[in-house]
């Protein structure tokens, strides 16, 4: 008697959740596969798919991060919606694909993905092997050192072979910073993630941690007591979106697609719901570069 | 495939610190494991019980787990591992660059992990002596170390020659761990520096590292091959 009970209970619960979930549906759909594109182009393959793959981090507060809800959330998710938004394919048929430093490139080279945004630095480098629209935001190099630290002021303070800096294996900030320590092998460390850098610097084994502005304010976001940035950024690292190489037509739709974010706001409310919460003095659109 | 070219030098030093890592690793493990085989064998109870412990938890336990106990634990418990700068070591760290404790924190782990498969390694060798001989080593008045040292020991070491190869081959693969974990510049860091920072493919770079860590294994593998024939000869 009891198991039909709750049977029954189980069924109009599931009943109830499914006319919600068709009722969500129907309103999210308006406009999908309305707009029209040139035959033949990525974004009319897309378009007619109503399906899309945005690889993004899953590990980066702020940018993008995939929490407990399972859901990738941050600025370069944000970014990613509204390019999908314009293409037509609703919010829900965005399959996220994690994309680390390391595998970028492939995943745009290999077609896993159709177009990449995870803080991902414009250089020349990587050109080579795809192409960049953008850049949307414009971060840049810092020093992430203990709050009671004066003797760091910027990446000038390494040079003299006592201080030494943690930072991820493999990326842009590990190679920059290269120039500023007198001795790789004994001021260098090197982990995977930069949680580890964090947790070094916390128990003394490093001076300070080094990367872009906007990862280490979102550490200082959580934890303003143990840490602050030394001085200012001392490089410019452009975020693009990535996509292949030879695809010109995609990418200037998705440059002007971030034109028209930027000029009806809706950059500016991705930014403040964002990474934009670190800190009010971050955000501001760079200028596309049309390269 | 240029990137194995272009980039041979980075190749080459990521080889040669792993070279240098697995080296002085391979040298602790045998030894700690040694340590821990006899402590295992001895007729003292509370020695055999910890001898006995230290496999358990070592052997059961993921490498990555004992990796960030020793780059993690250890600084919270206020050490930088700063026992392991002996006079003779510590002139080797210095000439291999690395003053930093990563080196030696990865280097701690690789040890303790090691050693209890050495231990299990030594242990089969002992085995593989027959009881009589021990038995009859013991009616002769021989002590326990009298007995270890001119009787069971020197025969199980042709026992234990094999696996313990395993157990150092399997080991110098673990030691790619240590990239992730503080250490600069050894094969696995060279590989995510190269497709990461400099966007090289994936794939030709991965096949680079492997080379590099077939070079250290596959000829140990081959000298392990001889002495089990020549041993096989011998009886």
């Amino acid at each position: 008697m009891r198991i039909k009970r709750v049977a029954a209970v189980a069924a109009v619960a599931a009943l109830a959740l499914g006319l919600t979930a068709c009722g969500g549906d129907d309103g999210g759909d308006t406009g999908a596969g309305s707009k029209s594109f040139t035959a033949g182009t990525t974004m009319e393959k897309l378009n007619k798919a109503q399906k899309i793959k945005v690889g993004t981090k899953f590990d980066q507060p702020g940018f993008g991060l995939k929490g407990l809800s399972g859901k990738p959330e941050g600025f370069d998710v944000e970014i990613a919606k509204i390019i999908v938004k314009e293409l037509g394919i609703p919010e829900d048929k965005i399959e996220w694909v994690e994309a680390p430093s390391k595998v970028r490139e492939d995943v745009i080279v290999n077609g896993t993905v159709d177009l990449v945004a995870a803080t991902y630095t414009i250089n020349d480098k990587r050109k080579e092997r795809i192409a960049f629209a953008g850049p949307y935001y414009e971060a840049g190099q810092n020093i992430l050192v203990k709050k009671d630290d004066t003797t760091i002021t910027g990446p000038d303070s390494f040079k003299d072979g006592t201080k030494k800096v943690c930072s991820v294996t493999g990326s842009t900030p590990a190679e920059t910073i290269k120039q500023y320590v007198k001795d790789v092998g004994t001021q260098l460390v090197l982990f995977d993630t930069y949680d580890k850098c964090r947790d070094a610097l916390k128990g003394g084994q490093v001076n300070a941690v080094t990367t872009d502005n906007v990862i280490l304010l979102g550490y200082i976001a959580k934890d303003e007591a143990s840490f602050k940035l030394a001085g200012s950024n001392f490089t410019k690292e452009p975020y693009g979106i990535g996509v292949k190489k030879e695809d010109a037509d995609f990418r200037s739709f998705i440059n002007d697609t971030l034109d028209k974010a930027v000029a009806d706001g809706s950059w500016k409310k991705a930014w403040d719901g964002t990474a934009g919460k670190f800190g009010a003095e971050l955000g501001s659109a760079p200028t596309i570069n049309r390269y | 495939m240029n990137v194995l070219i272009d980039k041979f030098d980075v190749f080459a030093g990521g080889f040669w610190l792993t070279l240098q890592i697995c080296i002085l690793a391979a040298i602790g493990a045998l030894v700690l494991g040694a340590i821990v085989a006899v402590l295992r064998i001895s007729p003292v109870p509370p020695l055999r019980a910890l001898g006995t412990g230290y496999v358990n938890v070592f052997r059961n336990m993921p490498l990555t787990v004992v990796m960030f106990f020793a780059a993690f634990g250890l600084p919270a418990l206020g050490s930088n591992a700063d026992f392991l700068r002996i006079p003779v070591l510590d002139s080797l760290f210095t000439r291999l660059g690395t003053d930093l404790p990563y080196f030696r924190f990865a280097l701690i782990a690789l040890v303790l992990y090691t050693a209890a498969f050495v231990c299990e390694a030594l242990r089969s060798g002992v085995n593989a002596v027959p009881a009589g001989q021990a038995e009859a080593a013991r009616s002769l008045g021989l002590t326990f170390g009298q007995n270890l040292r001119h009787v069971v020991l020197p025969q199980s070491w042709k026992a234990s020659i094999v696996p313990l190869g395993s157990v150092i081959i399997a080991m110098i693969k673990n030691s790619a761990l240590a990239g992730f974990f503080g250490v600069v510049g050894d094969l696995s860091a060279t590989a995510d520096q190269l497709t990461g920072a400099e966007g090289y493919a994936f794939i030709p770079v991965a096949i680079g590292i492997s080379i590099g860590y077939l070079i250290m294994t596959v000829p140990l593998g081959a000298l392990l091959d001889r002495i089990e024939k020549r041993q096989a000869v011998a009886r």
